[in-house]
């Protein structure tokens, strides 16, 4: 059996936001039960608007307001010990960050201060996290490290808008895989590139990961880039998981029809037969409808879906999924 | 063969840098097409290949440095956009900066009604509105007396679409119209060009980095690279068979969504935009893996192979070897 790396527990984030007055609670991430492996790339698809970000932004143990833990718990297994790390002080927190846990962010223009060379970046990054390094000593870490990964030496005496959107994506993720975490968090680390620059960024994700034997979590709505990278994958809908399956699984019987439509309504070359898309459009998370988020769009609507939300049920020994046309789930009924 | 629109020649150069330093750049490189009526012609590209500034100039927006542009037999020239009478409407990116966040997205239809004098009075006004507004499946009802805000991305692009045919367009310019909807409502933008096409006879010059829309919903194609057009014909043909190296590599590196076509071999990413730009001879020629000698000085001709116009060194090889 692998070895469990990150749990959730009915993890539950809220956005409370105060409108003139009224409060107005934005459920983004609502009871979330996920368990993931060491050494696996774990890929979460949905719409825009789903809360995946949200979601990532809690893995990541970074909740600070307006968005706050309503409910639930996270839990790192650091050295074969389970820390719930929602109860950690704000140093320990600290701590975690890029070296336990890193994160990838999408848009790779504002991470990088425009305004030093990289070389400086690295030695800050590097000095606010390994203690009692000299100048030289750091820069040849960062040399070292770039040369590893394949990309260009002179890159470090670069500025950021020197380099291209598909270089600085390659730089972004080479910073957050410097202190080897056993954790990498990619919130859509491909989706401004082009397909091409697209190809080489995933290449890079996939040697960091063989090399470093971890895991990384990566969050996109292109099934295509999730079909290519990910060994398991899971649904979200409306701040829900709704299916989680092997990736081939998933590709190959989707059972929630959210999964079925979604999975149709990708065009593949050498078929040019009519497909639909998800009709209907996504829901407000401030605003969601009753019982199973999706009833309002899906096609299999019963009385039951309106009423209350289904929990997991097993159709395979790794595959679950939140429907009522699979039965009650195996937790009985869930909020 | 009646043309709707041809390109002819086109060339657009930007400078760029400081006084003393000045670099010109060819955004597009005298590229040639044209469009039949009720017909989706797809310009397709990475970014930075002059995909956009092809459509900015046949919209009228910028000035061409060369060439010529001819609307339905009639020329383009800078006192005369004919586009504007001549029913050509355009569709863009990001439907959010398409409207005014603080006006309500009926008034655009209105203002476009009363502008081109389509109805005599409010009635006939939203009845006009409500047509175009049916096509492309939104009722009058859920729309009027609402900010763009609240729509969904791929409704608010819909909506746009309507504006756009209030006119009774013979041409749409649509640039990159789903690359900022999501995945799972791109199909419902993508049929609606479709149905446009079937029902209307409405032409769509789609514009797109997207290789599997492009060949879902197109007739023709045309692939661009560094402000040249490397291949061109029907989508099966240039996609399901490509012949430029760079229309196979472009292929190659679109993920499909099936998990057993992982890609297994690695690629090479180009040096900066701006060098390839600058580059003599075959614009591809740094990154090509059929890369001869004379890619790298002679710049090659547009030659037809099986009806696909390719421009690449290796096909005027094998067409010289045949004469032999």
């Amino acid at each position: 059996m692998e070895q469990i790396i990150l749990r959730t527990e009915k993890l539950k984030t809220f956005y409370l936001l105060d409108m003139q007055g009224s409060q107005k609670v934005v459920k983004a991430v609502n009871e979330v039960d996920l368990t993931i492996y060491e050494n696996e790339i774990y890929g979460i698809a949905g719409e825009s608007g789903c809360g995946k970000t949200t979601l990532l932004k809690a893995l990541f143990n970074a909740i600070d307001p307006p968005l706050r833990l309503v409910g639930g718990k996270i839990f790192y297994v650091i050295n074969g010990t389970e820390v719930d790390v929602t109860s950690i002080n704000p140093e320990e927190k600290r701590k975690l960050r890029m070296e336990y846990i890193s994160y990838i962010p999408q848009g790779s223009m504002s991470v990088l201060n425009p305004v030093l060379k990289l070389k400086e970046t690295y030695r800050d990054f590097i000095g606010s996290h390994v203690r009692g390094q000299s100048r030289e000593a750091t820069f040849e870490l960062a040399q070292k490290h770039i040369l590893e990964l394949g990309l260009p030496k002179n890159i470090l005496e670069a500025y950021p808008h020197q380099l291209s959107g598909g270089m600085r994506q390659r730089v972004t993720i080479a910073l957050a895989a410097l202190l080897k975490p056993r954790i990498m968090i990619g919130d859509e680390p491909t989706t401004a590139l082009d397909v091409v620059v697209q190809r080489g960024v995933i290449q890079l994700l996939k040697e960091i990961q063989k090399k470093l034997k971890n895991t990384i979590i990566m969050v996109t709505h292109d099934m295509g880039v999730h079909a290519n990278v990910a060994n398991r994958i899971a649904i979200m809908y409306a701040g829900k998981i709704v299916e989680e399956a092997p990736t081939q699984q998933i590709f190959d019987h989707p059972e929630h029809p959210y999964t079925q439509f979604l999975i149709n309504s990708l065009p593949k070359f050498g078929d040019k037969n009519v497909r639909g898309s998800v009709p209907g459009s996504p829901p407000s998370l401030a605003d969601l409808p009753d019982g199973c988020p999706f009833h309002p769009r899906c096609p299999h609507t019963r009385e039951i879906c309106k009423q209350s939300m289904p929990g997991f049920t097993r159709t395979d020994t790794h595959h679950k999924v939140a429907c009522w046309l699979f039965g009650e789930g195996e937790n009985g009924k869930a909020a | 063969m009646e043309k709707l629109l041809e390109v002819d020649q086109l060339t657009k150069e930007y400078s760029m840098g400081s006084l003393i330093a000045k670099t010109r750049i060819t955004a597009v490189d005298h590229i040639s097409f044209f469009m039949k009526p009720a017909e989706i012609f797809t310009l397709a590209g990475e970014s930075g290949c002059g995909k956009t500034t092809t459509a900015k100039v046949v919209l009228g927006f910028e000035e061409a440095t060369s060439g010529a542009i001819t609307h339905n037999g009639k020329l383009q020239s800078k006192k005369e956009k004919v586009w504007i009478t001549e029913g050509v409407q355009a569709i863009f990116q990001d439907p959010f900066s398409t409207f005014n966040p603080l006006r309500t997205v009926d008034r655009y239809f209105i203002e476009t009604v009363e502008n081109y004098k389509l109805a005599g009075n409010k009635k006939e006004a939203i009845e006009v509105i409500d047509l175009k507004l049916k096509a492309v499946g939104i009722s009058y009802r859920e729309f009027s007396g609402k900010y763009p805000n609240e729509f969904s991305g791929g409704q608010l692009q819909r909506i746009s679409i309507a504006r756009a045919l209030l006119t009774d367009p013979k041409l749409l310019i649509a640039d990159e119209p789903v690359s900022m909807v999501d995945a799972s409502l791109r199909m419902s933008i993508v049929n609606l060009f479709k149905k446009l096409r079937d029902d209307f006879g409405v032409s769509v010059l789609y514009i797109t980095h997207d290789l599997a829309t492009a060949y879902y919903v197109s007739d023709r194609i045309a692939i661009m690279f560094r402000g040249n057009i490397v291949e061109m014909g029907s989508v099966e043909q240039v996609l399901m068979n490509p012949r430029h190296p760079y229309t196979r590599l472009l292929r190659d590196s679109i993920p499909q969504a099936d998990p057993q076509k992982r890609w297994t071999d690695t690629v090479t990413l180009s040096e900066l935009e701006h060098d390839e730009y600058l580059r003599q001879g075959c614009k591809f020629a740094g990154r090509c893996p059929l890369v001869m000698e004379m890619c790298k000085t002679q710049i090659p001709a547009d030659i037809t192979v099986d009806d696909v116009l390719v421009r690449c060194h290796k096909y005027n090889e094998t067409e010289a070897a045949q004469r032999r």
